[in-house]
Parts: C-alpha cells; sequence; structure tokens
C-alpha cells in the first residue's frame, strides 16, 4: 500500500480538486489586493484632475507665474514659482542635512561598525524613522530654531524654512541611511577582498570599491529621501512660518511657503477658504503638480535600484 | 628546529606526521608549528614547511582541511575574519609576519591572491588592472603596464580592443585571467592562488596553467587545488594536507602529512593517507 496520500496511479495525477480550488482562491485574494492598490491610485489622479481643471479653467493661465507677486489664495494670487521654490529652498536644506549623515551614518554601519554595535545602532536608525513628523516639527520650533538657527544667524526669526529644512533633514536621514546601507551590504564580500588583498587600505577598499559598486543604490536613496523631503508638509506647516500666504522668498532665514503647506492651509481652513473662485480648487492643482514630481523622482529611483540588482 | 638527516636537504619530522622535504633554493616562507583558530575551534594544527623562490607550491587534501586556512595566513587574509587567531610563525625572506610591527598591507602589496571565484571590480578592464597600482602610488606609464600585465596573464589579445568595457562581461575564464594580471600588475614577490580553476572549463584551465609556467621566473606561486592532475603538471613541491580527528572537540583538525618534490608525492609517497589520497582510494 502506498502511504498515507501518496499517489498512486495515474487516476491521481489531477491532484485533488479542493486543494486547486483552494489554491485558485488565495491567488483571487492576493489579486485583489494589488488591483486595489492600482485602482486607489486612479481614483487619487482622478480626483484630483477634476479639480484642478476646474482651477485651471477659472484662472489665467499666465496668472500662474508671476514671481515676486508671491502665492495668496484668498486673493486670487496663484504663483506657482513662489511655492516651487519655497519648496526647494526647504528640502534643498534637508537634502544638505541628510545626505552626509544618511550616507555617513550607511557607510559607517555598513563597512566598520561591528557586527555587536550594529545590532544596536540599527534599532535606533528605526526608531528615528518611525518619528512622527509632527513632533519633528515641534522639535524644530522649540529646539532647532532658537539654540541653532538664531544662534549662527541671529537676526534669523522664530519661524523659517531653515530650521524647517533642518527638522525635514533629520526625518528623512534614517531613510537615506537604511536604503543606502542596504545597498552597500549587498556589494559582495568578494570585491572586498578582492581589493584588501591587492593592498588596498580600509578606506580605499569603501570609497574606491565599495561605493562605486553600491553608486546606484546610494542615488536611488538620496532620490528617496529627496521625494519624501518634498512631500513632507507637517514640519514645514509648523515651522515654516507662512500660514495662508507667502512672497516669494529665497532666503531660508525667512519665512517660506512650501507646496505641501499651502495645501494644508487651504484645507485645514477650509470654512474660510472662499475668496475667489478657484481658491479651494487651487489644492487640487498643486497636489496634481506634487503627485507628479514624486512619481517622476521615485521611477527614476526605481531604474537606480533595478540597475543594481542586474549587476550581481 | 630542522634536523638535517639522510640526505642533505631531507628533514624525517620525528613528530606523528609530517614527512618533510626541504624545498632546494632560497626561501620565501618558512612556516614554523602554525596553527590556525576559529574562535575556540583549531583548524590547522602545527604545521612547518618552507616554501622556495620561484617554484610552484601545491597544497591538496580533502575539502575542509584547511588548505584555504593555510594559504590566507601568508597574506595575512584571515585578519579580516574577526573569529580568526593564529598561533606559530611564518617567516617571510626571515620577517615574522605576524610580528606586532607588521602592516597588513604592506604584506598583501608583496603577496598577492587569486581567489576561487573569478571576483573581477565591476569596472572596466584596464581600470580593474590598474587600480593595484594607483594605489600603490605607481608613478610610470599606466598603458604600458597595464599592456604588460595583460600579457604576462595571456588575456591581452582578446581585450586589447575594448580595454574601456565592464570586466564584468568577460567570460568566466576570462575574468580568472584578468584577476592574475591584477595580480602581477602589483608585481608581487608572490601569488596566492586558492582553487584558481575550479570555476573555469578545460580550455581556460589549460591557459592559467601555462601562463603560471610562464611567470614562475618572476614568482613565487602557492596554489590549492583540488585537481590531482593539475598539481601534478604544474608544482614543483607538494604539500598534503588531511583533516584529523581531533579529541578534545567534535570537529576535524587539519594537519600537514606530506611535503614533498611534487613527483615523489605521486610516484613514491612516504604516508600511506598520502599514497591512497593521490590515487583516489580516500573517500
Ligand atoms: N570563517 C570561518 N569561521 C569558522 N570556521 C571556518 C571559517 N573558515 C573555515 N572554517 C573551518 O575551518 C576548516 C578548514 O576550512 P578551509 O576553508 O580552510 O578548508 P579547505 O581545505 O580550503 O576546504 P575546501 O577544499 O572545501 O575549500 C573547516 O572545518 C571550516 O569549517
Ligand atoms: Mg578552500
Amino acid at each position: 500500500m502506498a502511504a498515507i496520500g501518496a499517489p498512486t496511479g495515474a487516476m491521481d495525477l489531477r491532484g485533488d480538486a479542493r486543494r486547486r480550488r483552494k489554491e485558485t482562491r488565495i491567488r483571487r485574494v492576493f489579486q485583489g489586493a494589488a488591483v486595489f492598490s492600482v485602482i486607489v491610485s486612479v481614483l487619487i489622479v482622478a480626483s484630483l484632475l477634476g479639480r484642478a481643471l476646474f482651477f485651471l479653467s477659472k484662472v489665467d493661465l499666465s496668472a500662474l507665474w508671476i514671481p515676486s507677486r508671491g502665492w495668496y489664495p484668498r486673493r486670487g494670487v496663484f504663483d506657482i514659482p513662489t511655492i516651487v521654490m519655497g519648496t526647494l529652498v526647504v528640502s534643498g536644506i534637508g537634502m544638505l542635512v541628510a545626505a552626509p549623515l544618511g550616507l555617513g551614518a550607511a557607510i559607517y554601519l555598513s563597512e566598520y561598525a561591528k557586527p555587536r554595535v550594529r545590532r544596536i545602532l540599527k534599532p535606533i536608525l528605526e526608531i528615528l524613522a518611525g518619528v512622527p513628523s509632527v513632533v519633528l516639527g515641534f522639535f524644530a520650533i522649540t529646539w532647532i530654531i532658537p539654540n541653532v538657527v538664531q544662534t549662527i544667524w541671529p537676526e534669523a526669526g522664530f519661524f523659517n524654512m531653515m530650521g524647517a529644512g533642518i527638522a525635514v533633514g533629520i526625518l528623512i536621514t534614517p531613510l537615506v541611511a537604511s536604503v543606502a546601507e542596504d545597498s552597500l551590504r549587498s556589494v559582495p564580500g568578494a570585491l572586498r577582498e578582492a581589493s584588501y588583498g591587492m593592498g588596498a587600505r580600509k578606506r580605499t577598499t569603501t570609497m574606491k570599491i565599495v561605493v562605486p559598486a553600491a553608486v546606484s543604490g546610494i542615488m536611488a536613496s538620496l532620490i528617496l529621501g529627496l521625494s519624501r523631503a518634498i512631500g513632507e508638509t507637517m514640519i514645514v506647516a509648523i515651522a515654516a512660518g507662512a500660514s495662508g500666504g507667502s512672497a516669494f522668498k529665497i532666503n531660508p532665514l525667512e519665512p517660506g511657503q512650501t507646496m505641501t503647506a499651502a495645501m494644508t492651509a487651504l484645507a485645514i481652513g477650509s470654512d474660510q477658504v472662499r475668496g475667489q473662485e478657484g481658491t479651494f480648487e487651487s489644492l487640487f492643482f498643486v497636489g496634481l503638480v506634487l503627485f507628479f514630481i514624486t512619481l517622476v523622482l521615485n521611477i527614476v529611483s526605481e531604474r537606480f535600484v533595478r540597475r543594481v540588482r542586474k549587476k550581481y | 628546529m630542522t634536523a638535517q638527516e639522510t640526505k642533505p636537504g631531507i628533514r624525517l619530522d620525528t613528530a606523528e606526521h609530517a614527512v618533510e622535504r626541504r624545498p632546494a633554493g632560497e626561501l620565501v616562507f618558512d612556516v614554523q608549528d602554525l596553527s590556525v583558530y576559529y574562535g575556540e575551534f583549531r583548524a590547522v594544527r602545527e604545521i612547518s614547511m618552507s616554501i622556495a623562490q620561484n617554484q610552484i607550491t601545491a597544497l591538496i587534501g580533502p575539502s575542509g582541511c584547511g588548505k584555504t586556512t593555510m594559504l590566507r595566513c601568508f597574506n595575512r587574509m584571515n585578519d579580516l575574519i574577526e573569529t580568526a587567531r593564529v598561533e606559530g610563525k611564518i617567516l617571510y625572506h626571515g620577517v615574522d609576519l605576524y610580528e606586532k610591527s607588521v602592516d597588513p598591507v604592506e604584506v598583501r602589496r608583496r603577496i598577492g591572491m587569486v581567489f576561487q571565484k573569478p571576483n573581477p571590480f565591476p569596472k572596466s578592464i584596464y581600470d580593474n588592472v590598474a587600480f593595484g597600482p594607483k594605489i600603490a602610488g605607481f608613478k610610470g606609464n599606466m598603458d604600458d603596464l597595464v599592456e604588460q600585465s595583460l600579457q604576462k596573464a595571456a588575456l591581452w589579445d582578446e581585450v586589447k580592443s575594448r580595454l574601456k568595457e565592464s570586466a564584468t562581461g568577460l567570460s568566466g575564464g576570462q575574468q580568472q585571467r584578468l584577476c592574475i594580471a591584477r595580480c602581477v600588475a602589483v608585481e608581487p614577490d608572490v601569488i596566492l592562488m586558492d582553487e584558481p580553476c575550479s570555476a573555469l572549463d578545460p580550455i581556460a584551465t589549460g591557459k592559467v596553467e601555462d601562463l603560471m609556467q610562464d611567470i614562475k621566473d618572476e614568482y613565487t606561486i602557492v596554489i590549492v587545488t583540488h585537481n590531482m592532475q593539475q598539481a601534478a603538471r604544474v608544482s614543483d613541491m607538494t604539500a598534503f594536507f588531511t583533516a584529523e580527528v581531533n579529541e578534545e572537540q567534535d570537529r576535524r583538525t587539519g594537519v600537514l602529512v606530506e611535503y614533498d618534490k611534487t613527483e615523489r608525492i605521486f610516484t613514491n609517497p612516504t604516508d600511506e593517507r598520502t599514497e591512497n589520497y593521490v590515487t583516489g582510494r580516500f573517500g
């Protein structure tokens, strides 16, 4: 006799019909989850698109590009460069903080830290990644701006883009560090051995072999960090200091308005959002622009990551 | 130390194993009572052997007997393994490699290594060869050096038109010869090879063996191989290792059984274990 459940003849080659049905059901469940996420993405774009088009039909298109007039939606002044510049300044400062800190931490963790040290530091990094941005926003106004920004630049006001940018940088540092560290660690040990075998020192091996081999993943970490910085809202809303509207600002020591903060200002004060026609809808247009910027950045970083995978 | 008995240059060790003949010629390495530990585990025990200049020395033996461990002691690659610890001495031209003041980086510049799996850098063919000389501060004509090195590794004709292309696009055999070119580019004194042909087909293997013969006038080569024919073909001296059951720990510790002229190891070995192994009677 055959063992329990073991196939005994050609009759059994079809296997158990119930088990196959179960397999199909499970596949449907996962398929459903995948389809659901696609549907949600389409819905987001669709909901943005309708209102954004309405907004575009209400305003003079040339009025979307009048630098120096600023962003005052309630007065019907919609200068896109103002909020794009605000976003650039804040996320630029964020990157200036996060790129060296994040990459430095990644290189340390992957190349220099002893296993024991890494076992302690890695979870701390992950906790830092989980800090709600509202907490960092308050950290910016209660500590970063008075103790750091105003110490270095006494002329800085209580709210400014510099403080917000530094906080954004702290926010995205763990993300940059963790993605970059993964790509550094995925560089095969054989390459390090080859380098040491040639008589290279640790820093030469790290900088000339490991980092170049992981460059795609490092780029991806920076781009992911940047898109997270561009999308960050809470810190900017709290610390950058522009409620409602803002003039066109480049100086990071002054308050400024980013795209996300502009949207929040409109969204949370929806009872006040009357103003001119299209004021409320401008929120959706900005949202759409933001959506596409981050989409492009994510696609680019996805490309980089794929190049890393192909190489080994 | 070395008791000179029977014939000059021959030493029959008094220990329970190790029939050792000293190679003729000037010595590069003199290994004295070398033991290597990984944590508590002793991987090889009390190895004594010497390696002569401009000779090819083969290390053979069953898997796990410590050939790689032994080879990696010669250029202090075991330093990279945190748990590894070395006891005993390896004199390199009379200087103990494990002396406190010795810098492993300097050791590796003189004693190069070719690994079992070809591991070219994900850079161009040219940059792979130029990497070593560059970090060693080479000031001469790099193009010439790259060409000479590739020629020595019998690879020049195949790659001269694509030096700027990525080395990862080469075939396995070409990659391994590139690794050899990369190694000879820094003009080391010794080249250590750990099963350099195990990932190669017979034709590529033949090329690598030929090139070993070609370059042995300039270098001292120590090669680990599982291929008896290869050891017999290319080497001057052969060391046979085996793994002995270790009483204290339930693991096997590598020991040197016999070290002699290759011809003798393969035709008329002294130790029965050697004979069993080289004739294929070993498990
Ligand atoms: N990094 C390490 N940590 C702990 N033990 C190790 C390490 N490397 C090797 N060993 C152990 O040391 C012993 C010798 O290993 P080694 O790699 O030197 O053998 P080998 O003769 O090269 O074998 P093979 O022919 O299979 O390559 C083995 O028992 C192995 O398990
Ligand atoms: Mg080995």
